[in-house]
């Protein structure tokens, strides 16, 4: 342990710990912008700089390690000063446009200035000029607004393993931008949105789908459906200051309803399908030995990931559209012949954790024979909460009301769907009824529950052991593909999601609330709590055991893996210029 | 992306020789220089080409060759004039030269004349300090250069333009 | 294991043989200069002309040889004629048609061309030449001048003196190998023998024997090897030259920069030897810190300390050295030259460094731009491959270390040791937050040692004379010589290497020979972009880390540029922010946003738009910069400004509050004038006026017309009557 001491008060902590976390545990939070803990360190903002005895420079905090009888300042006028004036420094080079700027009230670096003290420029000059770059369906890049915190580079790089993002020229002329200075849409960019998440300021900004949504609602010809993912009702309360892992799930259908929504579905009932079919796959290539590990499809990132970067693995994939898609397919075919509804007059709003599901909808693959797309618009959560606080909506006393039938109920098992484990659980549930024949004695697999990054199991089901592994962000991605890659170890089923923690951690969720940090992993806890304490609250906890799944299978698509199955909820993937290089 | 153009032969085995050595994406720099000198540019298409064979993302391909100024990304003129901009050149003039080149060729720094005869670029300093101000045209050095010797030697340039060939 | 010793004993007969067989002891050898800045003066030219007057003459005896460069840059191309028992003879600035009278008036008439000789300060061809170490540490009595004591004796004696000349030399590194301060040392050309001796009678007695009886005064001859014997004996009567003590730079201009057996005929190798002979380690890291050599890179790191630090504190069996030489300062060829000039010698000098920390592989960044140097490194690296001094089995000692080239880009932020690694290793050169040191995680996150280039050349010398000798040179905390660039508006321009604590009035003007005509010493700005603007006032400061950093500035890389009355301290500062804001690597923001900033002031006021608070604001951001900045680079960024504007705020304030440039060099404060009384109406400023500002007719007075004029300074130029002004 060393000793130090910090504004004069005494801290014991372990060596090897850094200034900046010796003095969080004497209550002293130190400002900071590039840094973030589940980052490498950069070093760059110079913010949490404090003042060490025998140093003539200020030194990062987040950077440099305590020594025993280290005497530190984090607060002399020097030093604050020095972080004003560094503020500064940023806001000269950075748009004035606070009460027009998407992250207005909710960015990192407007709440440093007011807290810091700027209340004049005294430096002001020339400001970097650039035009927002708008070609990728899901993620919007205003170069003008970035102040180079290199977060975005690194989550790309270290936590996604795309590598998509990388500095380009420098000095003052320094840019984030794809290889080349690329249109996203040109790039690998997999559309996962963590670049967006992490983004301190509105640098990355999601591609807004609010006015089409609005647009569509206004217009009286338009029956407009809206769908929400499994890990929406588990995250939208802390877009109106409610705790993390408050389960909203009533109020966000009053909502909806409240906005104008003909009719509220559940992503659930999707997912509930989407188990039916993908166990149906998983039990057919166990038997036949083919195409073994079934890699599985719900995480549009990840399978834009494939495509670019492991095409030679695309037929280990399983070809589930995923449960958005597979809902949205069904509300234009099935749901719209029930209502006696022109397909063509429907409108799908579907409200996803993610941004890359506004890339799926755009897929040729996913469009209906006819040309128009199943799914007409994506929200994000955090558009879905504007919308809400736009409307006047007093979200937190509202009525809690039910998801509309039949595409409205759901199992406990579509609800994990949102945490990273919960597709592989929820396979796990229906494969083993399915290949023992017999109801299963245990409901919970918690051997996958939880995931940090990667994990591999064996589980039992009857005589079989299954090995199955779970990855969550693409760099723990990579790892297990390498092995399936080189053959290091048979897998039966691998569970992959492109955000870490799975949807509940998508790259269109609320900004986290203060005291939390962005992809803080208590955040990412705390809303999969919500999702299971909801699939532990259901009478019905497996997929294939929807009542409203069943009528689905007797009255249209037959049984799982039929011809019309495969022809409705069922797609292809292709390998995706440019090549991904790993 | 066009991936139909060829690397020159040299510059591939140079690429084998390096992937058989440790550390072997830290000769990137090394081998853009390589496709510098001899296509005189790095072009999209051999960058890319590059990242491919090195196994080096493509985003990184591009940060580095445009971090360091002596990547250019545009193909050059026939006759690249380079002025040294270090300070010993500074003090005795360089700026004056500069602007006579400008004036005479009609163009700024960093730009090719349409002809696709002259390119003005400045350089970090060539370290013949003592000689300043001076230039480079290709790899020729030119010393204690002033601004009425520029017309006089970008004549001498275009005249030497069938010796050379 | 063999054995170190003797392979190396076999390797320098060998070289010696050879060197007597090839009969060159009794040739004409012409020495033509070939570094960059040579060629840039048109040495290549010279080359071919004495190779076709040799192969017209039919002329056996006579040979042609190339060496590096003196750093003698203002008089370049430097030829040297070396006959048999003759003292060499140096010619500057040679032209094609100079080299045709050299040829007939010298190597075939065996004539001297005095007005071609270097400095011109031998009109004749002296019998003998006496060089005298003037140090001031070896005089036994300080009040002496030995060069007038010397003087008289020889008169006494009644020596012609047509027939010797004296000269004061620079201290010529034998302090410590003898006894210091209680004797006087003189060198004597062309016999080469050194006395040393402690009273008036004794010298009588040297010269007696010496120039009477024409024998050796044995009882006074210093058996001694001294390391700049050779460079003196060949430069020993050039004053720019006899003030140094060129220990670094002792072979350039000296050998032939590929010739290994140049090399090794000149203690190449034996210090590599010695040490592999000795088979200890720990030893020559003891004997480095012992040396007390610091970092000359500008940093002024301990070497030894480095290296230490490298095995101290890590198990990792993998390690690397790095020789930085990346010499990216705008006015500083230090590197270039030593590497064009002596490239063996850094190799060595890695090559005991990494036998020191046990490190396998080097890599010696060097800069794109220098592509002689890369040349020269090459073929040194090949030639030591394939005589056993690099590779597997290094002398038969079972040490193994190769060497690799790598190139920078351009950059200069790449100088920083972090952003030099990340360069090695492919990638943009951005510094990272250290610590970890690269002594403790470097290349690939093994331990690495960086050495700057001139570090490296003391190393060989450090390990052949002993760490005592060394740190007998300089000064308590700052050891052995320095080399510094010597540029701007200085007469002599060149490579200077002098002992630390030189002061610079020493350096500009008994070495640089003071300013260019007529022009008063303004500022002299060492470091470079990181360094500052000295004073006229403080130029009696000695060239020493600390003394330099005490006075707003830095020892730097070694850059020093002479400003005069005609320069701008605005502009001059303004012209290194310009660098330092071009070169940012744009990681941190003080240093990205903070240096525009501070261009933008320094703009406003050069510009004329500058009101007094710039002056507070450039204070607050420099010290915000310096103090916050990541890396070097960042913290040093400031130091021109924040000198100057300490040094010289006066001038600063004239170009706020009155408008004015007193150097008259910011354009837009200035006005070109024609004076009606001394134009001719010639036309011709008219006519070469580039934006035809200029009207009046031949033979009248011209006028400018200023709403016009783009103050290109064109006019002034060509003026042949002086007749326009700047006011």
């Amino acid at each position: 342990m060393v000793h130090l001491k910090i504004d004069g008060n005494t801290v014991t902590v372990p060596e090897g710990t850094t200034i900046l976390h010796a003095a969080e545990q004497i209550g002293i939070h130190i400002p900071r912008l590039c840094y973030h803990p589940d980052l490498s360190v950069e070093g760059a903002c110079r913010i949490c700089i404090v003042e060490v005895e025998n140093n003539s420079n200020f030194l990062p905090s987040c950077a440099t390690k305590v020594h025993e009888n280290m005497q530190v300042q984090t607060n002399s006028p020097e030093i604050r000063r020095a972080r004003r004036d560094l503020i500064e420094l940023i806001l000269d080079n950075h748009p004035r446009e606070c009460q027009t700027c998407e992250r207005d009230g909710n960015c990192e670096l407007q709440n440093l200035a007011y807290t810091l003290g700027v209340r004049e420029r005294l430096f002001e000059g020339r400001r970097k000029k650039y035009k927002i770059e708008k070609s990728s369906p899901s993620v919007i890049r205003d170069t003008e607004k970035c102040i180079l915190c290199r977060r975005c580079v690194r989550v790309c790089s270290e936590i996604q393993g795309v590598y998509n993002l990388s500095q380009l020229y420098r000095g003052f002329d320094t840019v984030v931008a794809p290889a080349y200075n690329a249109p996203m849409e040109e790039s690998v960019c997999i559309a996962c949105g963590q670049c967006i998440n992490v983004c301190p300021v509105a640098a990355f900004i999601e591609n807004n789908s609010t006015e089409q949504v609005w647009q569509a609602l206004a217009d009286p010809k338009k029956h407009v459906i809206v769908q929400i993912a499994p890990s929406i009702r588990a995250a939208i309360g802390e877009g109106f200051n409610q705790l993390p892992g408050t389960s909203m799930t009533g109020q966000t259908v009053t909502a909806l309803r409240r906005l104008g929504f003909d009719a509220v579905f559940d992503t659930n009932f999707g997912a509930d399908l989407t188990i039916v079919e993908e166990a149906n796959e998983l039990v057919n290539r166990l038997e036949s030995g083919e195409k073994l590990p079934l890699l599985t499809s719900c995480s549009s990132g990840w399978i834009k990931f494939l495509e670019h970067f492991y095409p030679e693995l695309i037929p280990f994939a399983s070809t589930c559209k995923s449960p958005m898609s597979m809902l949205s397919t069904l509300l234009k075919t099935y749901y719209a012949e029930l209502v006696k509804i022109d397909p063509k007059d429907i409108h799908v709003v579907a409200v996803m954790p993610c941004v890359a599901k506004k890339f799926e909808i755009q897929r040729p693959e996913l469009a209906s024979p006819h040309g128009y797309p199943y799914t007409d618009s994506v929200l994000t959560t955090r558009e879905l909460v504007w919308m809400i606080k736009a409307y006047g909506i007093d979200f937190v006393h509202l009525p809690e009301q039910e998801f509309d039938a039949p595409l409205g109920f759901s199992t406990g098992a579509a609800d994990i769907f949102g945490t990273t484990g919960g597709v592989m659980e929820a396979a796990l549930r229906t494969a083993a009824e399915k290949l023992t024949g017999q109801p299963i004695k245990e409901i919970n697999f918690t051997q996958v529950r939880q995931v940090k990054g990667l994990k591999e199991a064996s589980v039992k089901i009857g005589d079989t052991s299954l090995n199955v592994a779970v990855a969550n962000g693409l760099t723990n991605a990579k790892t297990i593909l390498e092995k399936v890659k080189n053959k290091e170890k048979e897998f039966h089923l691998i569970e992959l999601m492109a955000c870490p923690g799975g949807c509940i951690g998508g790259g269109g969720q609320p900004y986290p609330p203060e005291g939390y940090y962005v992809l803080d992993p208590e955040i990412i806890k705390l809303r999969a709590q919500a999702l299971y304490k909801i699939d532990e609250a259901k009478s019905v906890r497996l997929s294939h055991e929807n009542k409203f799944i069943k009528k689905l299978y007797q009255d249209y698509l037959k049984y799982p893996g039929s011809e019309v199955a495969h022809k409705l909820l069922h797609t292809s993937y292709s390998p995706r210029e440019p090549k991904g290089i790993k | 992306m066009k991936q139909s153009i060829e690397l020159d032969s040299k510059i591939s085995n140079f690429i084998e020789s390096c992937l058989q050595k440790p550390n072997h994406k830290s000769y990137l720099i090394a081998v853009l220089h390589k496709i510098q000198q001899h296509y005189g540019y790095l072009s999209l298409e051999h960058m890319n080409m590059v990242a491919h064979r090195l196994q080096v993302p493509t985003s990184m391909v591009s940060g580095v060759a445009t971090f360091y100024h002596y990547f250019r990304l545009k193909p050059r003129g026939k006759y690249a004039i380079s002025i040294c901009l270090g300070t010993a050149c500074f003090v005795k003039g360089a700026d004056k030269v500069l602007e006579a080149f400008e004036t005479e060729l009609g163009i700024k720094m960093g730009e090719t004349t349409p002809d696709g005869l002259f390119s003005l670029e400045n350089s970090r300093c060539l370290g013949v300090c003592a000689l300043a101000p001076v230039i480079t045209i290709n790899e020729r050095i030119f010393s204690k250069v002033t601004a009425q010797n520029v017309p006089g030697l970008i004549n001498k340039v275009k005249m030497e333009i069938p010796m050379t060939e | 294991m063999g054995n170190p010793g003797s392979f190396y004993k076999q390797l320098s007969e060998s070289y010696h043989s050879e060197y007597i067989r090839s009969g060159l002891l009794k040739k004409i050898i012409i020495q033509v200069g070939s570094a960059t800045c040579e060629k840039a003066a048109g040495s290549d030219l010279v080359w071919q002309e004495f190779n076709k007057l040799i192969r017209a003459s039919g002329r056996d005896d006579i040979v042609i040889k190339q060496t590096g460069c003196t750093g003698r840059c203002a008089r370049e191309p430097i030829v040297g004629v070396f006959s048999p028992n003759q003292i060499p003879i140096k010619y500057e600035k040679i032209t094609v048609p100079k080299v045709q009278t050299i040829f007939q008036d010298h190597i075939i008439g065996g004539q001297t061309v005095p007005e071609l000789v270097l400095d011109k300060k031998t009109q004749k061809r002296y019998d003998w030449v006496i060089t005298t170490c003037s140090s001031r540490r070896c005089h036994f009595d300080k009040e002496t001048d030995l060069k007038i004591l010397l003087q008289d004796h020889l008169e006494k004696n009644d020596l012609d003196p047509d027939t010797v000349r004296v000269f004061h030399g620079g201290c010529m590194g034998l302090c410590g190998r003898e006894k210091v301060g209680k004797q006087h040392i003189m060198m004597i050309f062309p016999e080469k023998i050194i006395y040393r001796f402690e009273t008036e009678s004794q010298l009588d007695e040297i010269i007696q024997s010496h120039f009477k009886s024409k024998t050796i005064a044995q009882k006074y001859q210093t058996k001694t090897d001294f390391i700049t014997e050779q460079f003196f004996s060949l430069y020993g009567d050039v004053a720019f030259f006899n003030k140094q003590t060129r220990l670094t730079l002792r072979n350039c201009g000296l050998i032939d920069p590929e010739s290994l057996g140049d090399y090794i005929r000149n203690k190449g190798y034996e210090a590599l030897s010695r040490i592999l002979e000795q088979n200890n380690p720990e030893k020559v890291i003891e004997q480095v810190m012992a040396s007390g050599l610091r970092g000359r890179g500008g940093g002024g790191y301990p070497t030894g300390q480095k290296w230490k630090n490298a095995v101290t504190y890590t198990q990792d069996p993998q390690k690397y050295i790095v020789c930085n030489a990346d010499e990216g300062d705008p006015g500083a060829f230090m590197d270039r030259s030593a590497l064009e000039g002596d490239p063996f010698i850094i190799i060595e000098g890695m090559t005991i460094g990494a036998y020191a920390i046990g490190a396998s592989q080097g890599y010696i960044y060097v800069r794109a731009e220098y592509p002689l140097a890369i040349q020269r490194l090459e073929n040194a690296i090949e030639k030591a491959r394939k005589n056993n001094l690099l590779g597997k089995n290094i002398m038969n000692s079972g040490f193994n270390f190769d060497v690799e080239i790598r190139l920078g880009a351009g950059a200069f932020v790449c100088g920083e040791e972090t952003a030099l690694m990340y360069s090695i290793e492919g990638k943009r050169g951005q510094p990272r937050i250290r610590p970890p040191y690269p002594t403790q995680s470097g290349l690939w996150g093994h331990p690495t040692v960086i050495n700057n280039v001139e570090t490296l050349a003391n190393i060989p010398t450090i390990l052949l004379y002993g760490a005592d000798w060394f740190s007998q040179i300089g000064t308590p905390k700052s050891k052995g010589t320095k080399v510094f660039a010597l540029a701007g508006n200085v007469k002599n321009t060149g490579l200077v290497e002098v002992p630390m604590g030189t002061t610079l009035r020493e350096i500009i003007f008994d070495i640089g020979g003071g300013l260019l005509e007529g022009r008063r010493l303004k500022a002299v700005q060492t470091g470079g972009p990181s360094g500052g603007c000295i004073p006229e006032s403080q130029i009696d400061t000695t060239v020493d880390y600390e003394s330099l950093a005490q006075i707003g500035s830095i020892m730097g890389s070694g850059g020093m540029i002479i400003l005069d009355d005609r320069d701008c301290i605005v502009a001059t500062a303004k012209y290194f922010l310009e660098f330092t804001q071009n070169e940012s690597c744009g990681k941190c923001v003080p240093c990205r946003e903070g240096t525009l900033r501070m261009l933008e002031i320094l703009e406003r006021i050069s510009e004329g738009n500058g009101v007094p608070e710039d002056l507070d604001k450039l204070e607050r951001l420099g010290n915000l910069i310096k103090k916050t900045s990541l890396c070097g680079l960042g913290q040093t960024a400031p130091n021109p400004v924040l000198s100057a504007l300490k040094n010289f705020r006066d001038e600063f304030l004239l170009h706020i509050d009155e408008k004015t440039c007193p150097a008259k060099k910011c354009s837009k404060l200035i006005k070109y004038q024609i004076i009606p009384d001394k134009c001719t109406g010639c036309t011709l400023c008219a006519r070469r006026c580039p934006v035809s500002c200029i009207t009046g007719k031949s033979r009248q007075v011209h006028i400018i017309q200023q709403e016009k004029c783009i103050k290109c300074g064109e006019c002034y130029n060509v003026c042949k009557f002086d007749a326009v002004s700047i006011i």
